[in-house]
């Protein structure tokens, strides 16, 4: 073993908390250390981090399987550097908005612990198996989140959840495996450097259906359409801080996957299938956006919101430029930050007033203006309003998408006219899909917030204390890359390998 | 050094010590005899590394080998039965109310000496290189299990149990001989070493024979490891046993067949023209296991005929394994799953044993509410479920991953498709005990779940186990053949 990362430090923190929670420490003070202590953690990494500098920071390698190439390696480049950081403040927000159930606190938060490190673990993995394994650490605690302390119609949404997410795991699996196949027999190895390598020497052919194994792999658990449905349903009914991890951190997952795997090693097959994920990516943005824009309660609309979402990033990923992928990576954590400021605040007002149905609310912004403005902040964050880090990727995902592929041209009465390639669809449809999402989230924001403060709600406490910080931390950082993005882009450009 | 066979004579001259000590003791305490017997097993496991390994005078013999493998599943067959000792001791007051005898201690005695001569005949079968040699051993396990399965005689469902072992026993031991006969005709030998030897000069027109023999054979050992089409006696079975024995036949009888079917199949594979059949058989038998053990899984609602139907998928992944034998690590990967599947499946029963003395019952109801009753012994639980299914970071998804690259290495597509389904059916029906530990309220008025100390230390090796080899599988790697 060569010297030992910095960042197995980030993945044993949470689990080293979540064992001192099960053996009878303090569960929401020891959290809540714990997650800050990652944080600075993180911090004292990115200050080490080179950005300059090319291919991983800060690896140790631990061989596990010789025999196939499987070795436990940790490391980071600027991409997996902003996932992990995503995961580490996340985690933070996540434990502080947390509300400790009556009964079993212990498990609730030794299971949100047990999710952050396999985020972290997870993002921090260089070789490909690790990375796979850590995603499933979120498995059982999350079914038991939502199964013991979920809302609704839990116990449907578990089973659901976990049986899709385990079926796409195995799906996913079966593409590590056949990526390991491909490789040339020799030079076969987990490692994702190596993997790399291979491909850029030209000795890895690419193969389709290893492609499309990955693709619905992780197309299940980003909840591409038409995988999606277990989503919004498991995301209503988790309690907020497992929607938060989930859905900001966790989903990521896939995407930083197809970008990390699919991209340097498979473009062709990426190419050739772009027809049928573009398709598939308008269909998550037009139909579940409208989908979102008709449901009545603000949990199911945040998932199906979620699920429309990942459709840009898909966007950006199959368009394989540097623009559209630069926006794509800058998507993985806006989308994370903005999904998770919103989930923690509707958890907030389910704590307060016990429904989430958009008949039975209005007004609450009197009662609870800092609850009002921060979830304000939020859904205009969720649109892309400028300003707000979102802005700055989808912007990137759109340049990058409509300058992709060949412009179509055809004959109409005998005149060579211009038409729109198939990229440039999918692109309008997306930019059509900002509409759908401000006709949603302004429509929340009415129902939830603005018009009369009936008396049933008009004793509402405001935000405060912990939730109130992490809440604020969240839209601050928001706004800072929305500010300076250009940062972000930095860290990105060399960590992406295009073909 | 001490030669090989001293380990097999060691532990039967152990079981006709306890029994001797048994017929002749004053004292009415049978928990002694068990805990005899777990330290004389214990003893020959430490013997286990001193043997000689392959002296020259066995190897001319050709009964009897001892090559890495066998002595893998020796050592597997002693702590199987260690295991097994265990959970008896734990479910010794099950049985004495199960058992008419004139004092309550009366009978019990055989319950733990048995399975010492199980295991006797297990560690004969490890290194059997012989088809009589084979079917001695085979006869010496099944003929003690049938006598353990039908134990509480005032159980009906544990005789209706006795009783369909025992007459799909002697259906599958006719199989057996039947074929062998048919092989013995055509190649005249019995011994495999020399059968391989044969292989190679018996006419072309013989060969349909020879496969006639060979599926006999086959469809023997299919009832062994509970394979489907030939398992239909495993649910009964598993769910009538005295649950210690369930656990033994799940594992150390499926283990054995396995053991079997890579010594009975090696000399076959040699001939080009029977290798192909031969992968065809045994996808189309994993295909079918598969399928039929996972699906009928689904509705379950007891938990130790759970157990059972999943014994039948796990032998599933495990045919896919051996399918897919001509990659050079799936003859590792079948031997690593039988480890994790060892240690899993033990966990489970461990943890059901002390569950059952509290509730009265096996069903997964009677699990509801664990988590707050018990909390360290639904965390084994939770472990081992989640190992059964193939949760990363356990033992069951190194053995899942191992098997799956493999048979994708030797392109059987198909083959990982459906174990791709299946493994996510598998996953609802093992979550279902998740579901009832962790999700539903505890019973009212059920007693107070007691662990014995050899219990605990048990349960806690094997969850350690489980988890350290679900992230550093090279530690049981390291020893595999």
């Amino acid at each position: 073993m060569s010297s030992v990362s910095p960042l197995l430090f980030l993945i044993l923190v949470p689990i080293l908390s979540a064992v001192l929670v099960m053996a009878g420490a303090n569960p929401r003070f020891t959290s809540i250390l714990g997650a800050a202590l990652n944080v600075l953690f993180l911090l004292a990494v990115a200050v080490f981090f080179n950005p300059a500098q090319e291919g991983f920071q800060f690896v140790s390698s631990f061989s596990v399987v010789p025999q196939l190439g499987i070795s436990f390696t940790l490391g980071a480049d600027g991409l997996s550097l902003i996932m992990l950081f995503l995961s580490v403040i996340v985690t933070l927000a996540a434990v502080c908005v947390a509300r400790a159930p009556l009964e079993n606190t212990r498990w609730f938060y030794a299971s949100i612990l047990l999710i952050s490190a396999g985020v972290v673990g997870a993002f921090a993995s260089v070789d490909v198996f690790f990375f796979y394994m850590f995603h499933e650490l979120a498995l059982i605690p999350t079914f038991l989140l939502i199964g013991i302390w979920g809302s609704g119609d839990r116990q449907a949404a578990a089973w659901k959840a976990t049986v899709y997410l385990a079926t796409g795991s195995f799906i996913l699996l079966l593409g590590i495996i056949g990526l390991y196949l491909i490789q040339p027999e020799g030079a076969r190895s987990f490692d994702l450097r190596q993997m790399v390598a291979n491909a850029q020497a030209g000795q890895v052919p690419d193969s389709p259906v290893v492609y499309l194994l990955l693709l619905v792999g992780f197309g299940i658990l980003v909840s591409l359409f038409p995988f999606h449905t277990w989503a919004p349903q498991a995301y209503a009914s988790a309690p907020a801080p497992a929607s938060m991890l989930h859905a900001g951190v966790l989903k990521k997952f896939g995407l930083y996957g197809l970008i990390r795997l699919a991209v340097p090693i498979l473009p062709e097959s990426v190419q050739a299938f772009a027809p049928i994920l573009l398709t598939l990516l308008a269909c998550n943005i037009l139909y579940v956006g409208y989908c979102t824009i008709a449901q009545r309660k603000l949990d199911l609309m945040l998932g199906y919101s979620s699920v429309m979402h990942m459709g840009y990033i898909f966007l950006g990923f199959v368009a394989l430029n540097q623009v559209s992928l630069t926006g794509a990576s800058l998507m993985l954590l806006s989308h994370g930050l903005t999904i998770a400021v919103l989930f923690a605040l509707c958890g907030e007002i389910r704590e307060r007033t016990g429904t989430l149905d958009f008949s039975e609310l209005g007004g609450i912004a009197r009662a609870t203006p800092k609850l009002g403005l921060a979830f304000g902040f939020a859904a205009m964050a969720s649109v892309g309003l400028p300003g707000f880090v979102g802005f700055a990727g989808e912007l990137l995902v759109f340049f990058g998408a409509f300058a992709t592929g060949e412009p179509q041209m055809g004959f109409l009465d005998d005149k060579e006219v211009f038409g729109f390639n198939g990229y440039q669809i999918a692109t309008i449809c997306a930019v059509w899909g900002i509409v759908i999402s401000a006709i949603y989230m302004l429509r929340a924001y009415r129902r939830v917030f603005m018009g009369p403060l009936s008396d049933r709600w008009s004793r509402l406490t405001d935000l405060s204390g912990f939730p109130h910080a992490a809440i604020v931390i969240l839209l601050a950082i928001m706004l800072f890359f929305g500010f300076v993005p250009q940062i972000l882009v930095n860290l990105v450009t060399p960590a992406l390998l295009l073909p | 050094m001490i030669q090989p066979i001293a380990l097999e004579i060691c532990v039967v001259c152990l079981g006709i010590f306890l029994l001797m000590a048994e017929s002749f003791s004053f004292k009415s305490n049978k928990v002694t005899l068990a805990h005899g017997a777990i330290f004389g097993l214990v003893c020959v496991f430490i013997l286990s590394f001193f043997i000689e390994t392959n002296p020259a005078g066995i190897q001319d013999s050709g009964f009897y080998v001892l090559d890495s493998l066998s002595l893998f599943f020796k050592r597997f067959a002693i702590l199987a039965t260690i295991l097994t000792l265990i959970l008896a001791i734990d479910y010794l007051p099950i049985v004495q109310r199960l058992v008419p005898a004139e004092r309550p201690e009366a009978g019990s005695g055989e319950f733990f000496i048995l399975p010492v001569f199980t295991c006797a005949g297990l560690m004969w079968m490890a290194s059997a290189a012989d088809f009589i040699m084979i079917f001695c051993a085979l006869e010496l396990v099944t003929i003690s299990l049938y006598i353990q399965v039908a134990y509480t005689r005032r159980s009906l469902a544990s005789l209706e149990a006795g009783t369909k072992f025992l007459v799909l026993g002697a259906l599958s031991t006719g199989f057996f001989i039947y074929g062998i006969t048919w092989i013995f005709g055509m190649t005249g030998e019995t011994n495999l070493a020399f059968i391989e030897k044969n292989l190679s000069i018996v006419p072309e027109a013989n060969h349909t024979a020879i496969l006639f023999g060979l599926a006999m054979v086959l469809v023997a050992i299919g009832f062994k490891i509970a394979a489907a089409p030939f398992q239909f006696w495993v649910p009964d079975v598993y769910q009538g046993a005295p649950t210690p024995i369930t656990a033994y036949l799940a594992v150390a009888s499926k283990a054995a067949g396995f053991v079997i079917l890579i010594r009975v199949l090696q000399p076959f594979f040699v001939l080009e023209s029977f290798q192909g059949k031969l992968i065809l058989v045994l996808m189309l038998l994993a295909a079918l296991t598969l399928i039929y053990g996972n699906l009928a899984a689904i509705p379950q609602t007891n938990f130790k005929r759970l157990l059972g139907y999943s014994s039948i998928a796990h032998a599933g992944y495990l045919l896919v394994g051996l399918a897919a034998i001509g990659d050079a690590f799936a003859g590792r990967a079948v031997v690593f799953y039988l480890g994790g599947y060892f240690l899993m499946t033990f966990l489970a029963f461990l943890v059901m044993v002390p569950v059952t003395k509290a509730t009265g019952g096996d069903d997964l109801s009677h699990f509801n509410g664990l988590a707050r009753r018990a909390p360290g012994l639904a965390l084994a639980m939770l472990i081992a479920a989640a190992s059964l299914a193939g949760v990363p970071f356990t033992v069951g998804f190194f053995g899942k991953f191992f098997i799956f690259e493999a048979a994708m290495n030797q392109e059987l597509y198909l083959l990982v498709l459906i174990g791709v389904v299946t493994v996510a059916s598998g996953f609802y029906y093992y979550f279902k005990v998740i579901r009832a530990m962790y999700w539903q309220p505890a019973p009212e008025g059920c007693g107070e779940v007691a662990v014995s100390p050899l219990s605990k230390l048990a349960i806690g090796l094997c969850t350690l186990l489980i988890l350290v080899l679900g992230f550093y599988p090279q530690l049981l790697i390291r020893f595999l053949p």
